[in-house]
Parts: C-alpha cells; structure tokens; sequence
C-alpha cells in the first residue's frame, strides 16, 4: 500500500481541504492507484538529465525588463469588489492573533 | 445565410456585401445558441449586451468605410477560465459561480480589438481538470454530434459550441489536451500552440509550465486566423514570448509535397480501433499528397502519463491555494468571523467548494510536493519531462512534422469513465507529450467511425512552426473534403 488513511488525513491538512470520512476512504483508494501507476518513473536511470525547470525561453535574459512607468493601478474598490466580507478598504478575515 | 455552418470567410463576405448587418448577426447568433444550448449545455452564460455593444462598432466601421479589422462581426465563444470583465467567469466551480472579473485576458482585448463579438462563456471542467466535461459544477456538456456522449474536456463547451453552430470560432485552453481531444471528438478543428505564443494574462491558472490559451474554429483557415490575431508578446505576461507572428493564412499554400513526416511507433502500437483506421487512411492521404511519411520513435512516451500528472498536480496544488474564502466570493457558510479560526475557515471552504477531481488533484500534488517525496516524484518527473522534449527535439532534426492520433478511442458514454480516475488519466497519453514539450500541435478532423463519431488526426511541429503545421493540416483538410465535417 503505497498511502494509509492517516497519511491522506496529514496531506489534506497541508493542503487546508476538509474532507469526510467516506471523502477520505475514496481519496485514499484512488491516491493509492495514481501513486503506485507513477512508480514507472522509478526505472529509469535520469542520474545523467538536468530537471527541465524552464519550459521554452528563447530571449535573452534581460528581454523582460522594461521602463519603470507609472500606470493606473486596480484599485482599492475593484480589487475588493469580490470578497466574501470586506470593510474599510480591507478583506476581513476571522481573527488570526489573540489580544 | 445559416449561422450553424458559417466560417469566419463567410461573415466577412456577408457583411462586405451588406447581406446582413454585424448588429444582426450578432441578435441572430445570440437567439439560435440561446434555443440550441440546452441540448447541450455548452454555455454556461451568455452576455448579450457586450456582443451587441461589439457589433455596433463593427457597423459604424462598416459605415464610416473603415477596416473592420480580421476578425469584424466574428460571433465567438469563450471558454469559463478566461476572464472578462464584468461577465461572471466561474471556471466551472462552485466557489468561483458570482465571481465577476475586474480585468479582461490579453487573449480577449486582442480578438475585440480586431472586432470579435463574443457571445457567451462555455463549460468546462471545474478549473479546466478533466477529459470529459462531466468534472463542471454546472452539469456536464452533451456533444452536438451524440448528446449521450460526452464532448471530451476540458474545453468542452467550447468544442460542443462550434460544432453545435453556436459561435463560428471559440477559446480554450489545453493543459494536457483540454483543446485536441474535445476538438477530435466534436469534428472541429482545435490548435494548442508554442508555449509561451499566446499571452496566459486572464486565464485562470491551473498548471503554469503546461498552461496554454488555445482555439477552435470549423475550418484549419478559421482557426489560423484567430490564433495569428491573439498571438504575440504581452507585458503583463512575462511567459509570452517576443518572437513575432508571421501571418499564418497568409501561407496557407498547399505546398506540402516532400514534407516530412513521422509516426512516433509508441503512438501507434495497439491502436486497434476505428480511431486507428482513420488515422491510417489519413496517412495514406498524407502520402498522396507527396508528403515523405516514415516511422520515428519517441522512446519516453511511455513516462508521460505518471510524469505529467505529478508535475500538473503540484503546480495545480499550489496554484488553487488562492481560493481560501478570502479574495474569491466564496466563503464557507458556517463561518462566523469572531468565532472561527482563520484555518477553519480556509479548510471548510475549500472542502465544501472544490468538487472530486480537484480535490484528488490537490490531494495528489500536495503530496508529490510534500517533505520526503519531493525528490522522488516532483524532481524526477522533471526529469522524465526533459527526456520526452528531448525525444522531439531529436525527432524533429529528421522530420518537419509529427502525425499521430488524438485519443485511443472517439467520444465515450458520459457516465462511462467517470469512475475510473486513473483509467481517464491514461487517455490523456497522446496529447499531454505535446505540452510537456511545449511544441505547437492540433487535431484536425479525419473522418467518423462506423457510428459516425468524429476522429481527429493530429499534428505536431517544431516550436514556433504553426505556420508549417496549419499549412500540412489546411492542405490534409481540404484533400479529405473535412472542412465543416462534423
């Protein structure tokens, strides 16, 4: 077995996902096929490649830098106007510190 | 004039020759799509007053005798994961259903600018994850050809809509095939091209070294004008890149004679099916057109499928980390400000708002990512990545295009795989090479099995080579006789 149900419960904390027990059941099912599908990798020998990190880069690599120019920015009431809960020109959020 | 079968060439000529007025077509296309939608559920929303905002500045053009641009009076669609401002842009998610844009992706300025008229937003797979359209929190797609089919994904709304006849041309976007595959399953023409040739600024990001603003139209012209139209270096995306766009219509010349072209074994072996035959007789046609076919090998393809999906779901885990219920419109219901912590209240949004597939999806990548793992899975599947572009870079000093299919078998039952998340995973193996290559490629339609289920041959090129590949597909099309096929 290549992830237990404590495993599955540990990732979704990282992850932030709250999740059912049958979620989790499922989860831990499906996971195990995927990750155990992906252990083909492990027969090859890539001691020798160099992990592709960059995709396609033909420019040289400054190409992207350009003049500092002002210009109009978003603004306060277009950035919030999706939150959830907003007030005074901030999201609100539940309390993060304790007074 | 029929709206269902109307090409990009046949708006211009109609408007040039005053058969109808853009404001007209635009009122004629938004009626037939909004009757023809729910056979299909292609659209997820329409927005009548911006189309009909376009359209009126096609016709003052048309009577000012101004250029109405290459694209003047074009009814489009796009699909749910590029925004637009003011129209609501849901990515086919439940925690994204109110969230109305503040911006427009650079892809839509540039079709505007050159006088498209978009109609409405198309379904999807939740955050473009999926190969069938059935992972959409609003129902999944029907394909026009068989509505108990399903039209592949993840653009498939977008794929449906063109064949269906409800937007002459559309947007998508192809991660891992989310515009080849529903576009070999509907019979219409879809291009993913270069990474990096058409500005990602405005597409919701899902996996951002394999992310691609893609198109479809019903013809191979159809489709090269649209993605010549968008292309081409932003600012506001730092990925797109500076080598300039060539006219790619304008080389639509039919000269194909002596091109070389390859069929990768790996792509071919097994390929038993109906699908198969029609690739095979494509082939043939290739060969009687003068082109010099021969058999090539691409040795890693055999990796692609584990690779992709350990380095499309880490970038996805981390990418869909933004919808916390802080920024996004959505916000877990029980949640009471002075009362919850703020990670209950991230966790409970993201559990109730995120459906199956991108919950397995960030499940997957959170953990490839995780301590102990990183090197096993995310590093090394980097590595296999570097292989398989190796495989085409080799491949493509010996021949100047790659044929290939699409998808092992045409459009499935819906319902069919949907239990089988790996069994789904693994129909992806010959459109995400490509992307993981970031080579231009495309399906373009090759015939129809003995149910009359659309195949589609695709072709892969050299990076930056979609003229050369739109030439060979624009050349195949109108040999077969499969321009408007569906």
């Amino acid at each position: 077995m290549k992830i237990t149900e404590p495993e599955v419960r540990y990732v979704a904390g990282l992850a932030n996902l709250m999740l059912t027990d049958s979620e989790i059941a499922r989860l831990r099912k499906d996971m195990d096929e995927i990750l155990t599908h992906m252990d083909a990798l492990s027969e090859l020998d890539t001691s020798a490649v160099e992990p592709m990190a960059q995709v396609l880069y033909q420019s040289e690599e400054t190409a992207t830098l350009r003049e500092d120019e002002l210009i109009p920015p978003l603004g306060n009431e277009a950035a919030l106007a999706n939150a959830p809960l907003a007030g005074s020109g901030y999201y609100k959020v539940p309390k993060v510190i304790e007074r | 004039m029929s709206i269902a079968t109307l090409t990009i060439e046949q708006v211009q000529t109609g408007l040039a020759a005053h058969e109808f007025s853009a404001v007209e077509l635009a009122r004629s296309a938004l009626e037939f799509a909004q009757a023809e939608n729910p056979k299909t559920n292609a659209y997820l929303h329409f927005c009548s007053e911006r189309a009909l905002a376009a359209a009126e500045r096609v016709d003052k053009k048309i009577a000012a005798g101004e250029d109405l641009g290459p694209l003047g009076g074009v009814p489009l669609a796009v699909k749910d994961v590029i925004v637009t401002k003011g129209v609501r842009t849901t990515c086919g998610s439940r925690l994204l259903e109110h969230y109305i844009p503040p911006y427009d992706a650079t892809a839509v300025v540039r079709l505007e600018q050159a006088g498209a008229v978009i109609l409405g937003k198309t379904n999807c797979d939740e955050f473009a994850m999926g190969s069938s359209n059935e992972n959409s929190a609003f129902g999944p797609v029907r394909n026009p050809v068989a509505l108990d089919r399903v039209p592949g994904g993840s653009s498939g709304g977008s794929a449906a809509a063109v064949a269906q006849g409800t937007a002459v041309a559309a947007l998508g976007s192809d991660t891992g095939g989310s515009v080849r595959q529903p576009a070999s399953f509907c019979g219409v023409v879809g291009v993913t091209p270069t990474y990096g040739r058409v500005s990602r600024y405005g597409l919701v990001a899902f996996a951002s070294s394999l992310d691609h603003i893609g198109n479809f139209g019903r013809t191979v012209r159809d489709a090269a004008l649209l993605l010549e139209t968008m292309a081409g270096r932003d600012e506001c995306d730092a990925t797109s890149a500076f080598a300039p766009v060539p006219s790619y219509t304008a080389q639509l010349d039919g000269k194909v004679a002596g091109l070389k072209i390859g069929l990768p074994r790996e792509y071919f072996e097994g390929l038993a099916s109906q699908s198969g035959d029609r690739i095979h007789e494509a082939v043939a046609l290739l060969k009687k057109l003068g082109c010099e076919v021969r058999e090539i090998s691409l040795p890693a393809t055999k990796y692609a499928v584990p690779c992709y999906y350990i380095i499309a779901t880490a970038e996805a885990s981390s990418n869909l980390a933004r919808y916390d219920g802080v920024r996004y419109t959505t916000r877990a219901k029980n949640t009471r400000p002075d009362e919850d912590t703020l990670s209950e209240m991230y966790r409970a949004t993201r559990g109730e708002g995120f459906g199956a597939e991108c919950k397995r999806r960030i499940m997957l990548g959170t953990y490839v990512l995780s301590h102990g793992y990183y090197d096993a899975y995310y590093l090394k599947a980097q590595k296999v990545r570097a292989l398989i572009a190796e495989d085409f870079r080799k491949a493509f000093t010996e021949v100047d295009a790659i044929v290939a299919p699409v998808s092992p078998f045409p459009a499935f039952k819906i319902g069919e795989k949907v239990d089988d998340p790996l069994e789904m995973y693994l129909s992806d193996i010959y459109t995400i090479t490509g992307d993981l290559a970031g080579i231009p490629c495309m399906s373009v339609p090759c015939g129809k099995t003995s149910e009359g289920l659309p195949v589609g041959m695709q072709i892969l090129a050299r990076h930056f080579d979609e003229a050369g590949m739109f030439r060979l597909a624009d050349a195949f099309e109108k040999a077969g006789g499969f321009a408007g096929s569906n």
